[in-house]
């Protein structure tokens, strides 16, 4: 529809919104629908989800989705959630947060320096390191599940914390970030600055580089949790049972829910609006992160590190 | 002093990184420690599982690289013609709030969404004809459903990513293109979208590559639809059984490494040949 105006004259920039043509106009509207309809798509949802918990079983299949309950349900659900075998949902919610704690920690003590070494020093194996840090960067993390669980069940660790945790630490994309980011936003020169002034290596990057990398500290550290939490493939192999983190124990509530799955009928059952606040619980950390991380999420700041 | 900083890492890619590729090969070549060749690879393709699983994957995958590109690459372009500043951010972080919910628990979300008993949306569900949870999740829908999820929990991440690679573009080059009189879609058709190309393979390969190591949708719907969805759906589930319920770690090995050689060689074509790394 546009076509057209590319036989316009240039006078066509001092066009002001008031006296846009039809066909821009059914542009715009066209645009404006599609943003609301993947809008809708993408948030209602969330919005569902968070108003679930305040009803009944009976409420959630009858009422309007969109309605709120009241508070006394949700702490019924709450209630009939921590009841389940003990409160179950607290070792599973201690498990997530020991794994991806512990992981956070080992992850930036060793992801950090690596980063830097590839970005400001130079060492024989500084390009095959760089080269296979992007490619295993580039695998999805769970074409390693199984290897890493054959490995793992070889030398006897599955069930062990260390056998997600060991995992988890290890980050390519981490030390990815922090080596575009240590050669893009720190001079050399300022290092051997620092080195002419009798500093040691160790000093150099402990006083002068780690300063300077706060952000990338901050956005290694946000990947490296977020993707951690909810990971489920290599704990769900890897940590069975009581140790499971609450990704996999999600799953296993559900097999106590009688309408998804008949056969549990008898025992102790969950009620939907029941597993729907364990959903929300489970994700209630990751979210919180986002929430809190809104303005760079939105900036593609990602997309600025690769930018040539 | 390269060595000692980069040391600990350095460890952790050989164990998790180097290792277990190296032990899954051996696995797959050898039974019980004798080497067999190619033997667990003839066992895993003669198995009556490999071929519908590989099927199943295949449909998913194509179902969702097209979806994705589209809607990724219009929505990119739509949330950057938008001028007002807050608007155009509470957009970008709408969408990209799913993201929060990857794994399981957009999966349990799902189950929620799909079952026209409990659906905000069940009238959507009804007017395509689905009246039950197992109506929804027959296989002939799974590729389209597990397109959904995988779009709704990943697409708002790429459209911000996209959205990057726009602000990008100079300034200068998009003045003169409406300086010669181009509206918003000659500009995206002859300016935006060849200069996101580099973007949008990068998001091809590396959804194809994910794509292929479907695992949390089926098996969590399985176990939800008590085997409606079957457990042998796709090709990780499949390494799973062989693994956990036959003992087959070989065979498991075999399945894993060919997902493996497929993830690799995406990756390692994206690394040499993607100039997108092109730093070093």
């Amino acid at each position: 529809m546009s076509a057209t105006n590319l036989t316009e004259t240039p006078e066509v920039t001092a066009v002001r919104d008031k006296d846009i043509s039809p066909g821009r106009w059914l542009g715009r509207a066209l645009a404006f629908s599609v943003t609301g309809l993947f809008l809708v798509f993408f948030a209602l949802p969330i919005v569902w989800l968070l108003l679930a918990p305040t009803k009944t079983a009976r409420e959630l299949l009858l009422n309007n989705p969109f309605s709120f309950g009241a508070f006394s349900t949700l702490a019924d659900n709450w209630n009939q959630l921590t009841g389940f075998q003990n409160g179950i949902i607290f070792t599973w919610l201690g498990n997530s947060a020991f794994y991806t704690g512990a992981a956070l920690i080992i992850a930036l003590v060793v992801t950090i320096p690596a980063g830097y070494a590839l970005a400001m020093t130079d060492f024989k194996l500084r390009r095959p390191l760089l080269i296979l840090t992007l490619i295993v960067m580039l695998i999805p993390n769970t074409a390693l599940v199984l290897p890493i669980f054959l490995e793992l069940s070889a030398v006897k660790l599955i069930g062990s914390p260390l056998a997600v945790i060991l995992p988890f630490s290890f980050f390519p994309f981490g030390v990815y970030l922090t080596y575009i980011y240590f050669s893009t936003a720190v001079s050399k020169d300022l290092l051997d600055a620092a080195r002419i002034d009798g500093a040691g290596e160790l000093r150099v990057f402990w006083k002068i580089a780690m300063p300077l990398a706060t952000p990338v500290i901050a956005l290694v550290g946000f990947f490296n949790l977020t993707g951690n939490w909810n990971n489920y493939f290599l704990p769900f192999v890897t940590e069975p049972g009581r140790k499971s983190p609450v990704q996999v124990g999600l799953a296993e509530l559900l097999s106590n829910v009688p309408l998804f799955n008949p056969t549990s009928a008898g025992s102790v059952t969950i009620d939907l609006p029941v597993l729907a606040l364990a959903t929300l619980i489970s994700i209630a950390p990751v979210l919180i992160i986002f929430l809190f991380s809104q303005r760079f999420l939105v900036t593609g700041m990602t997309a600025g590190g690769t930018k040539e | 002093m390269g060595y000692a900083f980069s040391s600990g890492y350095g460890i952790l890619l050989l164990a998790f990184g180097v290792l277990p590729t190296l032990y899954a090969i051996f696995l797959a070549f050898t039974k019980q420690g004798a080497f067999v060749g190619f033997d667990n690879f003839a066992k895993v393709f003669g198995d009556y599982r490999f071929f519908p699983a590989v099927q199943h994957v295949a449909i998913y995958l194509v179902v969702y690289l097209v979806c994705l590109t589209l809607f990724v690459v219009l929505l990119a372009l739509v949330v950057h013609a938008i001028k007002v500043r807050w608007i155009s951010t509470s957009i970008r972080f709408l969408y990209y709030i799913p993201g929060a919910l990857a794994g399981a628990s957009s999966v349990l979300l799902w189950l929620f969404l799909l079952d026209p008993s409990v659906s905000p949306v069940a009238f959507l569900l009804k007017a395509m004809g689905l009246e039950s949870f197992v109506q929804t999740v027959s296989v002939d829908n799974l590729p389209v459903i597990f397109t959904v999820i995988a779009f709704w929990t990943g697409a708002g991440g790429w459209i911000v990513i996209m959205y990057g690679a726009l602000n990008n573009i100079s300034n200068d080059v998009m003045e003169a293109a409406r300086i010669d009189g181009a509206g918003p879609i000659n500009t995206a058709r002859y300016i935006q979208i060849p200069m996101l190309r580099k973007w949008i393979s990068y998001m091809g390969i590396m959804s194809l590559a994910a794509g292929t190591q479907l695992f949390v949708e089926p098996r969590v719907l399985s176990q939800a639809s008590k085997g409606v969805v079957p457990p042998d759906y796709s090709l990780n589930q499949l390494a799973y059984l062989f693994a956990f319920r036959q003992g087959d770690f070989n065979g498991s090995a075999a399945i894993s490494l060919i997902l493996l050689v497929v993830a690799v060689g995406l990756a390692a074509f994206f690394v040499f040949r993607g100039g997108l790394f092109e730093r070093d």
